[in-house]
């Protein structure tokens, strides 16, 4: 487990465990636990990242990502 | 019969909409561009019914003011008919709102907008198997275009009448997310996807270099075009008023009442005409087409880090960049942000934005007067203050916020059609309810200059612009500027007795009274609109810190003029 802002861009890994309170705000934009996440591109300067989720495109602040652990493909085999 | 439209924000039940009822209701390709609902009398196929365009809302359990709008309404008001308008590009989070609506016990129609778009991506979406599944109707729709909009709301009258309710049992979230996407993956098959344009287009929107250095680009580009066409109409309007005035006044001789009434009234029209109109409506062109294509999230995906050192979420961009056509829709979008103390905050700062009002004050006098690199200049340090305001209050108000989410929609190329029309709803307030306003307050000045009696208001603020250095005949127009920002320009002609600012007014003097203008009280619909959304002592206290604001960077400009 580790934190999104640790995936490096182009990866894909699965949401696993967040706080309650930002999950009620995710579940809002549809990212539940268990949704594959895909790092598309970040900003610079501590800006956000832009993730791909059931296909939609999601910018996510880095103190959002900072707080949903995922697991990467090679983890979870 | 009651037809409410729903869906998710940024699918397009705003455009169905205004294709329905005409342009009535603000679109934009981002999420939250309505925050309240719209009602209209809308005739369909012969039958008269109410139709309502509820904001955005990803499901009914939402926690932003907005969604509670919008789940309160299907609620309480006797709804007939629920039109589901679902985004087919993405129909897995879609249906997620749908099933939730289905056990409302209500008639529902589920309407696939955007099906060519969803063409495009290559997604084929097996309607009827999803009406056989749902047991509801199920309709394409392509509402930009209009195609699908009759058969829809015939379809919709048509069980608003059989009072069909649809019949699904209520289950939790997680429950409905899974079932959405199975849903999706049955119904949805992916055929080959066409990489166009459009997949592209964020590498170098989104670049870290690039993208900024775009983002400048499309700003000056966007500012000079706006200057360059005021530039160009202004003079030949005024000119052409003058002439007109000239010609109306002869009959009446002058130095009389009413003569001075008539020149008040006069110079209310030309200004209306020939210096607000020539920069608004290119202005208000350029940001309905930025909202359109999809541009302005973008903004927010590149400036939240700004936004973070002024203690507000990349979110909040969108206030901001409303303000900058009028701060009233600016400070009711703060209605998206969730947590109270970021609707403060963003709405505070949205007032310090120079509105489309202002601009005019602006560029009628800094840009006209002393070029558009000197406007440029004044937006720059707009936007250094702002910045400033913003650390100071975030500093009062510790952030509790969980950080940016903001869905990125796909770029669209705009329509022409709904382009125009947005500019023209948006003229049309400047026209119905600014304009008449403008020429009441400069027939009114008029009346009080005859009286003599315009000196015991220019007395009543001689403190103020004593201390910016201004003629004490300014008075008069920044009092009246707080009932419409227009009217701080028209009146100062009216003030100093001539149109040709040029030559009453130092070049410093019109610098600082543009700085005051662009910050001090925002105007009287907006200052009610502070007090709906956020309360009258937030609305006091808003409006006395743009006060400080205005005056400290009023005198700041004044020391600097002074020195170059």
């Amino acid at each position: 487990m580790k934190s999104l802002l640790n995936v490096p861009g182009g990866e894909q890994a699965r949401l696993v465990s967040v706080s309650d309170r930002l999950l009620r705000k995710l579940k809002q934009y549809g990212l539940h636990i268990g949704d594959t996440l895909r790092v598309l591109r970040s900003a610079p300067l501590g800006g956000p990242l832009l993730v791909e989720v059931n296909g939609r495109e999601l910018a996510l602040g880095r103190t959002v990502a900072e707080n949903l652990l995922v697991e990467t493909e090679c983890e979870s085999h | 019969m009651r037809v409410a439209l729903i869906g998710q924000p940024n699918c397009g039940k705003s455009t169905l909409f205004n294709q329905v009822a005409g342009y009535k209701a603000e679109t934009g390709n981002f999420s939250g561009t309505t925050v309240t609902f719209t009602e209209s009398r809308v005739r369909v196929a012969g039958e008269v019914i109410e139709l309502v365009d509820l904001p955005g809302t990803y499901t009914l359990e939402g926690g932003s003011p907005a969604e509670e709008q919008a789940a309160r309404y299907l609620d309480s008001k006797d709804v007939d008919v629920i039109v589901n308008v679902a985004d087919s590009t993405h129909l897995a989070l879609a249906l997620e709102l749908s099933l939730e609506l289905l056990p409302l016990k209500k008639p529902v129609v589920l309407a696939l907008n955007m099906v060519d778009e969803a063409a495009r991506l290559g997604l084929r979406i097996d309607g009827e198997g999803l009406a056989r599944e749902l047991k509801i109707p199920v309709l394409p729709l392509v509402a930009s275009k209009g195609r699908g909009v009759k058969q829809l709301f015939l379809k919709s009258l048509d069980v608003g009448r059989k009072k069909k309710t649809a019949a699904y049992e209520n289950s939790f979230a997680d429950a409905r997310h899974v079932l959405a996407r199975e849903l999706a993956k049955q119904y949805v098959t992916q055929g080959e996807r066409h990489v166009t344009w459009r997949d592209r287009i964020d590498d170098v929107l989104l670049h870290p270099v690039w993208g900024y250095a775009i983002l400048l680009f499309i700003l000056y580009l966007f500012f000079q075009t706006v200057y360059g066409i005021g530039k160009l109409t202004e003079p030949p309007l005024l000119a052409f008023f003058d002439l007109i005035t000239k010609g109306v006044l002869t009959p009446f001789g002058s130095g009389t009442l009413f003569s001075e009434i008539i020149l008040g009234v006069m110079q209310g029209i030309a200004a209306g005409v020939a210096i607000v109109l020539p920069y608004l409506l290119p202005f208000l062109f350029g940001l309905g087409l930025l909202e359109d294509i999809g541009y302005l999230p973008r903004v927010a995906f590149l400036m939240d880090t700004f936004m973070h050192r002024i203690g507000l979420h990349g979110k909040a961009i969108v206030p901001f960049i409303l303000g900058y056509g009028c701060n009233v829709p600016a400070v009711m979008s703060t209605r998206t942000l969730a947590e109270p103390r970021d609707r403060y905050l963003a709405a505070a700062l949205a007032t310090l934005v120079p509105c489309a009002a202002r601009l005019a004050v602006v560029f009628g006098l800094v840009a006209f007067y002393l070029g558009p690199l000197a406007a440029f200049g004044l937006y720059l340090f707009n936007l250094i203050v702002i910045a400033l305001t913003g650390r100071i209050l975030s500093k009062m108000m510790p952030e509790d916020t969980p950080g940016l989410i903001l869905e990125m929609p796909t770029y669209r190329v705009p329509t022409l059609k709904n382009v125009l029309s947005k500019s023209w709803f948006r003229v049309r307030e400047f026209v119905v309810e600014a304009w008449p306003i403008l020429i009441a307050g400069s027939a009114v000045l008029s009346i009080l200059n005859y009286l003599n009696v315009a000196y015991v208001f220019n007395w009543l603020v001689r403190p103020m612009t004593w201390l910016m250095g201004l003629p004490s005949e300014t008075g008069v127009p920044l009092i009246f500027g707080i009932f419409r920002k227009e009217l701080s320009l028209v009146m100062l002609s009216q003030a100093l007795g001539t149109i040709n600012f040029g030559s009453a007014l130092t070049t410093t003097q019109m610098v600082v009274y543009a700085t005051f203008v662009m910050f001090y009280l925002p105007c009287l619909a907006t200052l009610s609109a502070l007090k709906r959304e956020l309360g009258t002592r937030p609305m006091l206290a808003i409006g006395a810190l743009t006060v400080v604001i205005a005056l400290a960077s009023a005198l700041f400009v004044r020391v600097i003029a002074s020195i170059i």
